[in-house]
C-alpha cells in the first residue's frame, strides 16, 4: 500500500525497518525531519535509542561505536555538518566499519543557505576525509528511492564493511510523494567474527586503523583498494533514458535528473535525439555507459545544481573522445527544463 | 609451590612499550585486576585513545576499539547504547580528553552515559613529544611553552574532575595519584568502584589519575614523583568530587 510521505521521514522509516534502530544526530536544516522522526519512533522500538549529539563530530563517532557491536545505526546531516563528520568517515573507512550517513545537501560554501544544492558531490565521492579511502555514495531521485537506496545502503555497508552515504538534496528531503515500504528489510549479514560484544568464549576482537610500519600500512591500503575494485565491479548502478539512438547525452543525478527527463522529451519533440544517463551510484561512478555512448553521441552535457563537480567524472569517463559541456545553477536555484533545452541547443 | 602473584587474566602476556617511570602500565594493570576481581572481562570493550596509550589494545584481553583523538566518549556512547550489557571503558589522556575531546567528555557526562572513563593526567602531551597540554601547570616548561606556561596568553590548567562534578548526571568522580603506595591503593579502589557502579547500571563514572611522565618532564622517575608531590598535587587536589546517584540512570 502506498502512503504519502515526506522524503526525510520516508527515509527514516525505511532505516528503522532495515533494523537501524540507533540514531545519532545534530539538528541542521533541511534534514531536521530525520532526527525529529527518529526521536518520536525509536523510544517505541525494542533496543532503539535516539541521541541528540553535542556535535556532528560526536554523532559520527557515536555511529562508529554503535556499529562496532554489529548493530545498524544511522546519522544524518546537511552540508556544514557533513564537513564536521569527515574525520569520522575516514576512521570508519580505515577501520572497515559498516555505517550509513545521510547527507541532505544545502547551499554553500560556508554557512551558505538552506536551499537545495548538489555542491557536496566532491565531498561525498572524492574523499573529504583524509587518507586513501573510498565511500559508496547513492543518489536517490524520488521519495521512493530515498527509502529503497537507504535500505540498499545498509546492505552494501554490511556486505563490504564500508561507510555508505545516501546523498540527496533539500528538495528530496522536503518533498512529499507516494511511497511503498515493506514491513521489514532483514539483514543477512553476520558480524560475529569481528564485532565488539565482549570476548566471552573467544579471543578478543580489535577494531583499529593504525599501522605504524610503512609496509604494513601499504599492505592494508592495498587490501582496502582490492575491496574498492570489487565494489566498482559489482555495485555500479545507473539508469539510461532514451539513449538508444542518442546524439546528445545529458548526465544528471538526483532531483536534477527529473528536470532533465522533461528536457529530453522536449528536445525529442523538437527532433533532437537526446538521452539521459542518471548515475545512481556516484561512487562507484558509472563510467561504462558513458564510454559506450561516446561512440555514438556528438557531445555530453552534465547538468547539476552546483558550479560543476560531477562533470569532472563525465570528462574522465568520456576521456576526450567527445566534448563535455556543463550547465548548472547554484544558490538553491533548480534548473528548469527550458534552461536545459536551451543549454543543449546552444551547443548544436 | 603456591603462586602468590600473577598476571591478571584481563592482561596479555606482552611487555608494555611505555617509558621507564610512566604511569600507563600501572593503571593498565589496575584496570585488568579490577575486571578480574569483578568478573567483567568477558563483557568488556576497552576504547584506546590517541596518545601514548593508542596501543592500549595490545595489552587487554578484552574486546578493543581505537578511537579518534578526543572522540572516545562519543564512541563509548555508541558502544554502550547499542549493547547495554557490555562494560565499556574509555581510557584517555589529558590532550585527548581535556583539549580535543572537551565537548565529548562533558556531554557524555551530562547525559550520564553508563560507562567508565579513566583519565590519565600527566600535564603534558606524551606521544607527540612533550607539548603543552590543557592541564600543564602555570610555569611548567614544555616543548611549546619553553619559558613556562604563561597564564597571560596560555591561560590556566583545566580541572576536569571539578568541572564534570558541577553536572547533575555523573554518578562518581574521583581524582587519585600514582605518587605513593597509599595512593596507588586508592587508585585501584577507585577504578574498581567505578567499574562496579557501571556494572550495576548506575551511570557515568570517572577516575582522574595524576600520573608521572619522566621522559617529557625531562627528569628521572624519582624526581618525577617529587615534582608530582611538590607541584602537581597542590594544583590538582585528590579526592571524591561526586558520589551520588545521577539525575537519570542509563542501563
Amino acid at each position: 500500500m502506498k502512503v504519502l510521505m515526506k522524503g526525510n521521514e520516508a527515509l527514516s522509516e525505511a532505516a528503522i525497518r532495515a533494523g537501524a534502530t540507533l540514531y545519532f544526530g545534530y539538528p541542521i536544516t533541511p534534514q531536521n525531519e530525520i532526527g525529529e522522526y527518529m526521536s518520536r519512533r525509536l523510544p517505541m522500538v525494542p533496543g532503539g535509542a535516539y541521541i541528540q549529539a553535542e556535535t556532528e563530530v560526536a554523532s559520527i563517532n557515536m555511529v562508529y561505536g554503535a556499529v562496532c557491536t554489529g548493530r545498524r545505526a544511522l546519522t544524518s546531516s546537511s552540508s556544514p555538518g557533513i564537513s564536521l563528520m569527515m574525520e569520522g568517515i575516514s576512521y570508519l573507512a580505515g577501520a572497515e566499519l559498516p555505517a550509513v550517513i545521510v547527507s541532505i545537501m544545502r547551499g554553500g560554501p560556508g554557512l551558505g543557505n538552506i536551499n537545495p544544492e548538489q555542491a557536496d558531490y566532491f565531498q561525498a565521492t572524492k574523499g573529504g576525509g583524509h587518507g586513501s579511502y573510498r565511500m559508496i555514495a547513492l543518489a536517490p531521485a524520488s521519495v521512493q528511492e530515498m527509502t529503497d537506496l537507504t535500505v540498499l545502503a545498509f546492505d552494501l555497508a554490511d556486505k563490504y564493511r564500508n561507510p555508505v552515504m545516501v546523498l540527496a538534496d533539500g528538495n528530496l528531503g522536503q518533498m512529499m510523494e507516494p511511497v511503498e515500504l515493506q514491513d521489514s528489510y532483514p539483514s543477512t549479514h553476520d558480524h560475529s567474527g569481528w564485532a565488539l560484544t565482549g570476548p566471552k568464549g573467544r579471543k578478543g576482537h580489535t577494531v583499529t586503523s593504525i599501522y605504524l610500519d610503512a609496509d604494513e600500512m601499504e599492505e592494508y591500503v592495498h587490501k582496502l583498494y582490492r575491496k574498492y575494485d570489487e565494489i566498482e565491479r559489482q555495485e555500479t548502478r545507473f539508469e539510461e533514458f532514451q539513449t538508444e539512438d542518442a546524439e546528445v547525452v545529458i548526465v544528471a543525478y538526483g532531483i536534477v535528473s527529473r528536470v532533465v527527463r522533461s528536457a529530453v522529451e522536449s528536445l525529442r519533440q523538437d527532433g533532437i535525439k537526446a538521452g539521459m544517463v542518471r548515475p545512481i551510484t556516484l561512487w562507484p561512478y558509472p563510467k561504462a555507459p558513458l564510454q559506450r555512448l561516446a561512440r555514438q553521441a556528438k557531445f555530453f552535457l552534465a547538468c547539476e545544481m552546483s558550479m560543476g563537480q560531477m562533470v569532472e567524472d563525465v570528462m574522465l569517463s568520456v576521456n576526450g573522445v567527445r566534448p563535455v559541456y556543463f550547465y548548472g545553477r547554484s544558490g538553491g536555484n533548480v534548473p528548469t527544463p527550458a534552461e536545459v533545452v536551451a543549454a543543449v541547443k546552444q551547443r548544436m | 609451590m603456591q603462586k602468590v602473584f600473577e598476571r591478571p587474566k584481563s592482561l596479555n602476556d606482552r611487555p608494555f612499550h611505555y617509558c621507564p617511570g610512566c604511569g600507563h602500565g600501572i593503571v593498565h594493570r589496575m584496570i585488568a585486576e579490577a575486571l578480574d576481581e569483578l568478573g567483567l572481562q568477558e563483557r568488556t570493550v576497552l576504547i584506546s585513545p590517541v596518545g601514548c596509550s593508542v596501543f592500549a589494545y595490545w595489552y587487554f584481553e578484552t574486546d578493543n576499539v581505537q578511537a579518534a583523538h578526543g572522540r572516545a566518549p562519543a564512541v563509548g556512547t555508541g558502544l554502550k547504547r547499542a549493547n547495554p550489557d557490555s562494560i565499556v571503558i574509555s581510557y584517555q589522556g589529558d590532550g585527548d580528553l581535556a583539549s580535543s575531546g572537551t565537548a565529548e567528555i562533558i556531554h557524555a557526562a551530562a547525559r550520564g552515559e553508563n560507562f567508565t572513563v579513566i583519565f590519565i593526567n600527566n600535564a603534558i602531551y606524551g606521544m607527540t613529544g612533550g607539548q603543552m597540554a590543557p592541564t600543564t601547570l602555570v610555569g611548567q616548561a614544555t616543548s611549546t611553552s619553553p619559558y613556562g606556561r604563561d597564564p597571560k596568553f596560555a591561560g590556566h590548567p583545566i580541572h576536569v574532575s571539578e568541572m564534570l562534578a558541577s553536572l547533575k548526571a555523573p554518578r562518581y568522580i574521583e581524582r587519585t595519584s600514582l605518587n605513593n603506595v597509599a595512593n596507588l591503593t586508592r587508585t585501584k579502589r577507585a577504578i574498581k568502584k567505578a567499574l562496579d557502579l557501571q556494572n550495576k547500571g548506575e551511570g557515568f563514572t570517572f577516575v582522574e589519575v595524576l600520573a608521572p611522565c619522566p621522559t617529557n618532564w625531562g627528569v628521572d622517575p624519582g624526581e618525577a614523583i617529587d615534582w608530582m608531590e611538590s607541584t602537581m598535587m597542590p594544583e590538582y587536589p585528590l579526592g571524591v568530587f561526586r558520589d551520588v546517584k545521577g539525575a537519570e540512570v542509563k542501563s
